[in-house]
């Protein structure tokens, strides 16, 4: 399809946009036709790329975001114009707030309509303004090309994130000379990539000097691909580990040096070990509240390093002793050549009574069935798996009882907490990553808001394994209204006589209920020797809660049992 | 404390609505706020007038910065910079206040633009604290209109 652009062919902005597309590796578009972009749609018919026929716009939306969390490519969406577009913004969004490296592409109503209330018109530049990296409104052929290079450079360089280019159906039809360039000239957009070595110097002497040192490593380490070197980096100065939400799998949780997650739902060791730090080493996060707690109260006697690739994090959130801006793989890689090994003894022991005393656990051996040994479970048939989540207590246990060892592993809508992410996420990154094992940890609420992607996965034989943790309730918001709110349970009971094996298998799917402990692990291995999409209905113990916990307003030290 | 913010952006469509978006939906106020081309038609100019301490205005800066058609930002150092606003006011006047106008307006080095049958348009220009003054002065003939201008400033020296 790429031969003869030696000479300067005439073709549609449709085939242009391909083309483009495919020179620059895109391979999978998820996607939804409507009446604007048929001349694109007629394009894609016989083309190389494969497009996978989601259920609702939203649903491509987080499985081009599931497609980049798993593989570090750039995730492309399609949509029409109007409520296509819109249906997109969600996932935009979510793609925002993480993050990731999403290219969507939106059909518009014919250039002379703009602005003309047309059928099927939305000002989606306008609408997706605050939840893009940037965006573009087409208005020439001739912009197609030059526009999809620089979209696609600015989504995935820099601190990556979603891009949309809008593009009117007269541009699909247009007739453009096809001269293919690869290079791309921003001038307001040059991401600062090495760190400041004054700086980098700085880091170093304090690192040397601090005895109680925490890194934190966020989801930075794994967009710049730095892992290995975070790695080497924490065992040279023998400094523990916590890694966020978005950092989960950036350092093997099966290290000695790990502390698992800090924060609300974090360990309650991770937690003490920040509060008593007198050096913080923040790479690649952005001190969210879910992490901070009290921000007043965060991390009292730390200096603060920090390290990103976004100058704006720098200061926005808690006061910064050292920033160094740039990529966190390349700073690493200098910290590493210039520091001195070190140990710290005392400070490992401290922490290792606090992981001894506060270990992460639930209530065991009485014979029900809980959502924690479910992932535990999970975790123990597939420590190679990639786990996706919805939002709320399956996102906090799945985050909590699977230990992640490899980056891209745990793939959830972490800042903007999207419920309903999970499945079509699981969809994405099985596509991106087909010969691993893909897990969906879904909650009975979340699953229902994007539940019609099992037949997008179905239909395409896309063979992810839903695990519900069924317990009828809106969890996450119950148990706040039965610590916050008297057990007022406003609207959060389900009540609910879906019957979600049935529901699966309506789509085509293969499903099981289970009810007791001890088909667990059987129906676990099932799911994982079955051809095709699997989904296992667990009835669990209806009101677990996510524990520990910080309390909204108290520090992170003040985590307590619920 | 105020700042005056030189933005050099792309001279494209929507750039504007970036800005003015970013600023509201991050909680950031702007005072005023000009633009125009500059003597590269490819490149506006934007003056833009901000309140807030210096933590606020590093936020504003880096995330301004952010925006893909944002090229440069110069927070303006007050002490050597001239700023310079532009005001139309037409001013109630009969043949009585006439020439205590007309005073006020040379006074100011102001200029008389129109002159009606009941008022009088006057021309001012100058740092905001001018232009209020006179205003001021004018208010008790009677302002029966006023359009302002944002303030326009550059560094002095021919820096840019």
């Amino acid at each position: 399809m790429l031969e003869g652009y030696g000479k300067l062919t005439k073709i549609s902005g449709a085939k242009a946009l391909v083309d483009v597309l495919y020179k620059n590796d895109v391979r999978v578009i998820f996607g939804y036709p409507g009446g604007v972009v048929l001349p694109l749609y007629d394009e894609l018919y016989d083309s190389s790329i494969r497009h996978i026929l989601v259920r609702h716009e939203q649903g491509a939306a987080h499985a081009a975001d599931g497609y980049a969390k798993a593989t570090g490519k750039v995730g492309v969406c399609l949509a029409t114009s109007g409520p296509g577009a819109t249906n997109l913004v969600t996932g935009i969004a979510s793609a925002y707030m993480d993050s990731v490296p999403v290219l969507a592409i939106t059909g518009q109503v014919r250039t002379n309509l703009i602005g003309n209330d047309a059928f099927q018109e939305a000002d989606i530049t306008g609408i997706t303004m605050p939840v893009t990296k940037h965006n573009y409104l087409l208005s020439d052929v001739e912009q197609i090309v030059p526009t999809v290079n620089e979209a696609l450079y600015i989504a995935r360089t820099g601190r990556p994130g979603p891009v949309l280019i809008d593009i009117p159906t007269d541009l699909f039809v247009a007739e453009v000379e096809f001269k293919y360039t690869d290079r791309v000239e921003l001038r307001g957009y040059r991401p600062t990539m090495k760190g400041h070595s004054m700086q980098i110097k700085r880091a170093k002497d304090a690192i040397a000097k601090s005895e109680r040192p925490v890194i934190v490593a966020g989801g930075g380490v794994i967009a710049s691909d730095g892992c290995d070197e975070l790695r080497a980096f924490a065992e040279k100065i023998d400094a523990p580990v916590t890694t966020t939400l978005m950092g989960l799998g950036a350092f093997p949780e099966t290290h000695e040096l790990s502390l698992g997650m800090p924060g609300m739902h974090g360990t309650k060791y991770a937690n003490y070990a920040i509060t008593e730090s007198d050096l913080l080493v923040a790479i690649g996060m952005r001190f969210d509240d879910r992490v901070t707690g009290n921000i007043e109260k965060f991390a009292p006697n730390a200096k603060v390093i920090h390290i990103d690739i976004d100058p704006a994090e720098i200061g926005k959130n808690v006061g910064v002793d050292i920033p160094i801006v740039g990529d966190a793989k390349h700073i690493l890689g200098k910290l590493l050549s210039c520091m001195e090994a070190r140990t710290g003894a005392d400070w490992h022991k401290r922490i290792s009574e606090w992981k001894h005393e506060h270990p992460l656990t639930y209530g065991k051996d009485d014979g029900k069935l809980r959502p924690q040994y479910i992932i535990e479970q999970v975790y123990d048939a597939c420590p190679d798996a990639i786990i996706t989540t919805d939002v709320g207590q399956n996102q906090m246990w799945a985050a909590q009882f699977f230990k992640y060892t490899r980056p891209r592993t745990y793939i959830s809508s972490g800042g903007l907490g999207v419920m309903g992410y999970g499945l079509p996420a699981a969809i994405g990154a099985k596509v991106g990553c087909p010969d691993n094992m893909v897990f969906d940890i879904a909650g009975d609420g979340s699953l229902l808001m994007l539940c019609h992607e099992l037949a997008t996965a179905v239909e395409n034989d896309i063979a992810v394994k839903v695990i519900l943790l069924n317990n009828r309730y809106l969890g996450m918001v119950r148990q706040w209204q039965q610590l916050f709110y008297d057990r007022r349970y406003s609207h959060t009971d389900l009540e609910s006589r879906t019957d979600f094996v049935k529901l699966a298998e309506a789509f085509g799917a293969s499903a099981v209920r289970v009810t007791d402990v001890k088909e667990v692990r059987p129906a676990i291995e099932q799911a994982m020797n079955t051809d095709g999409v699997y989904l296992i209905d667990f009835q669990v113990e209806r009101e677990e809660n996510v524990s520990p916990m910080v309390p909204v307003g108290a520090s992170i030290n003040q985590i307590m049992d619920v | 404390m105020k700042h005056t913010l030189a933005v050099m952006v792309e001279n494209k469509p929507g750039v504007l609505a970036r800005i003015s978006g970013m600023f509201s939906r991050r909680g950031f106020n702007i005072d005023s706020l000009s633009v125009g081309v500059t003597e590269n038609p490819e490149f506006s100019r934007m003056t833009i007038v901000v309140k807030g301490d210096e933590q606020h205005l590093e936020q504003v800066i880096k995330q301004l910065n952010k925006l893909v058609n944002v090229i440069k930002i110069v927070d303006l150092p007050s002490d050597n910079t001239v700023e310079r606003e532009l005001a139309l006011i037409t001013v109630s006047a009969d043949s009585d206040s006439r020439a205590d106008i007309m005073r006020i307006v040379e006074t100011f080095r102001a200029k008389i633009v129109d002159v009606g049958t009941k008022s009088i348009m006057v021309e001012v220009t100058g740092d905001e604290g001018k232009i209020d003054a006179i205003l001021n002065l004018l208010q008790e003939f009677g302002i029966r209109e006023i359009a302002r201008t944002g303030r326009v400033a550059v560094m002095r020296g021919g820096s840019k």
